[in-house]
């Protein structure tokens, strides 16, 4: 049971119902689609860059509640973070859900800032997938347009 | 009159499955993802280890006697297969790796050979992908074309539908028996007879029908049958392709090796008869012996209780998860088997398996192999809760109360 509280924390089951920056946006210049062939779930993320820095994202599409919460605080964590950052942020985010960052390492929680809420996920390795997706959908609309990424 | 299968005996069957019998994240183990793969009895683990312990040898070849008692199981194993799903010859029953392998030999061997440009090939709306896909090979290699007959909101084939497309160019018929995705029952011997009235062969992709009640290829009359062993309680990697002796001798192999062949030499070869012109190279010959195991197993229970027994128990499962309200079935076929496909209301599947996983209950989550049935529905993923004869009330009262906690982690 404290697992599964630790997956379906409050945060991740706020950010399912009302994910933020969901729908599309007007001025894009990067986007990609991440495709989950396990499961079927498909995200679009799009990016407006503004030379090397994010400077608004949004993502829609049709995912579980740890998709879905995973893109809408990634949506939030990344405005106007720069792609180096944003690339380092991911990898942290990596390591935290595929268990190898200690989550007692404080320093790196702190990074993490509100994601920290889906360290929980390294509990379910089935899962770690539906949290990356995003992520690795967001570092393919940062190299151009119409990019395609899957989890396999 | 045979008795029918109750509670207490199917509480001693699950007793014979080692698997069944262990708690799982510290529940005891509810399994529903038989659809999946089954497990295993003891009779059918007890067969491979004592092939490996006892006579491992391979077969057709040797002299010697373990290689003799080796062949005598695996040709045993055979025998059993084609009582099993009363083929009238031995020769019919050709051993491959699954229903996968077996449509792909059918495809490869059987569609290369008679389906030209302009052909077509019918396939349902309801197949799983590997009656999709094989398929649509022969169709890019060849020309031909792909024809999907639909289905209704209830998840029923649409049969005049079907008899529309059964037109001067369709060459082939690959539907399956009953369907993964839905649990759909399809009414196979009409879909025979109408292709049949048009000369058009069918092959039934019988994966999930066979676990859940008698299949008889005499009455069926189709022209090739494929399921998989581990699907009937044997072992992974092994299967049955049925096909009539007629349409098997005049198709060309499949594979080139060992075994098919009679002589060889740089300027000819000739081909062996069948099964053996199907089967290259040293056979899964242990799976053999499991299926043929696995086979005795099921027919001491007797595949009609089987079929009774789920039938009630799916009819409980259909009541006990319409009465959650927030629960939408996706397939109600009049005739189903088996397969419980669902959804609940705002809630992804996939967290719904993960909850329930954590309850100690296994359910399949996702497309199913069967993403055309999804788009149909218009959804990413159900939840499907899938049985066999080993469960009973008390693992679908699980169920219920496992979907009443997810609902409760997700409105606390």
């Amino acid at each position: 049971m404290s697992e599964l509280s630790d997956l379906y924390q409050q945060a991740v089951l706020d950010h399912n119902n009302r994910p933020r920056n969901f729908g599309r946006l007007q001025n894009a210049n990067g986007s990609a689609q991440g495709y989950n062939p396990l499961c079927g779930d498909m995200i679009n993320v799009e990016v407006v860059m503004d030379g090397d820095t994010v400077r608004d994202v949004g993502f829609q599409g049709e995912g579980c509640a740890i998709s879905k919460a995973s893109a809408s605080m990634m949506t939030e964590l990344v405005k106007g973070l720069d792609r180096k950052a944003t690339e380092e942020l991911l990898e942290t985010f990596h390591q935290s859900v595929t268990g190898e960052i200690d989550m007692d390492m404080m320093e790196a929680i702190d990074k993490l800032g509100k994601l920290a809420a889906l360290s929980g996920v390294s509990e379910f390795p089935m899962r770690v997938k539906c949290a990356t997706l995003p992520w690795h959908t967001l570092k393919a609309a940062l190299v151009g347009e119409g990019e395609k990424v899957t989890t396999e | 009159m045979t008795t029918p299968i109750d509670n207490a005996e199917a509480i001693r069957l699950r007793g014979q499955f080692p698997a069944l019998n262990q708690e799982v994240r510290g529940k005891p183990l509810v399994y529903l993802d038989n659809a999946a793969t089954s497990q295993k009895p003891q009779s059918v683990i007890d067969a491979i280890s004592d092939y490996y312990c006892r006579y491992n040898a391979n077969v057709h070849r040797g002299l010697h006697a373990l290689s003799e008692m080796a062949t005598a199981e695996y040709e045993g194993a055979r025998a059993k297969a084609r009582n099993f799903i009363n083929a009238s010859d031995d020769r019919e029953i050709i051993f491959v790796r699954g229903t996968t392998d077996g449509i792909n030999l059918v495809a490869g061997s059987y569609g290369a050979a008679n389906v030209g440009p302009g052909d077509e090939i019918i396939i349902s709306e309801m197949e799983h992908h590997s009656n999709i896909v094989p398929w649509q090979m022969i169709c890019e290699r060849t020309g031909a074309e792909l024809k999907v007959v639909p289905f209704n909101d209830d998840g029923e084939l649409l049969i005049d539908e079907y008899e529309r497309m059964l037109g001067p160019r369709a060459r082939l018929v690959a539907m399956a028996h009953t369907s993964n995705a839905l649990g759909t029952i399809n009414p196979v011997k009409t879909i025979v007879e109408m292709a049949h009235a048009r000369n058009i062969p069918v092959l039934i992709d019988g994966a999930q029908a066979v676990p859940h009640g008698p299949v008889d290829m005499q009455e069926l009359d189709c022209d090739f049958f494929t399921f998989s062993s581990h699907k009937v309680f044997g072992p992974t990697g092994m299967g049955v392709l049925y096909g009539k002796a007629e349409i098997l001798e005049a198709m060309p192999p499949y594979q080139g090796g060992g075994d098919m062949i009679k002589s060889v030499t740089f300027e000819k070869t000739i081909y062996n008869d069948l099964p053996y012109k199907f089967e290259a190279g040293t056979p899964n010959i242990a799976g053999a012996i499991g299926l043929g195991a696995a086979i005795d197993y099921v027919e001491s229970v007797g595949m009609g209780r089987i079929f009774d027994y789920e039938k009630g128990l799916l009819h409980y499962a259909h009541q006990a998860l319409s009465s959650i309200e927030r629960v939408r079935i996706i397939g109600e076929a009049r005739e189903k088997a088996g397969v419980v496909s669902f959804l609940l209301d705002g809630i992804h599947a996939h967290d719904v398996g993960t909850i329930l996983d954590t309850e100690g209950i296994a359910i399949r989550t996702g497309h199913h192999c069967a993403q055309p049935v999804m788009q149909r529905f218009g959804v990413a993923a159900t939840a499907r809760a899938s049985l066999a004869f080993y469960n009973t009330r008390s693992d679908i009262d699980a169920l219920v109360k496992g979907l009443d906690k997810v609902i409760e982690v997700f409105n606390p």
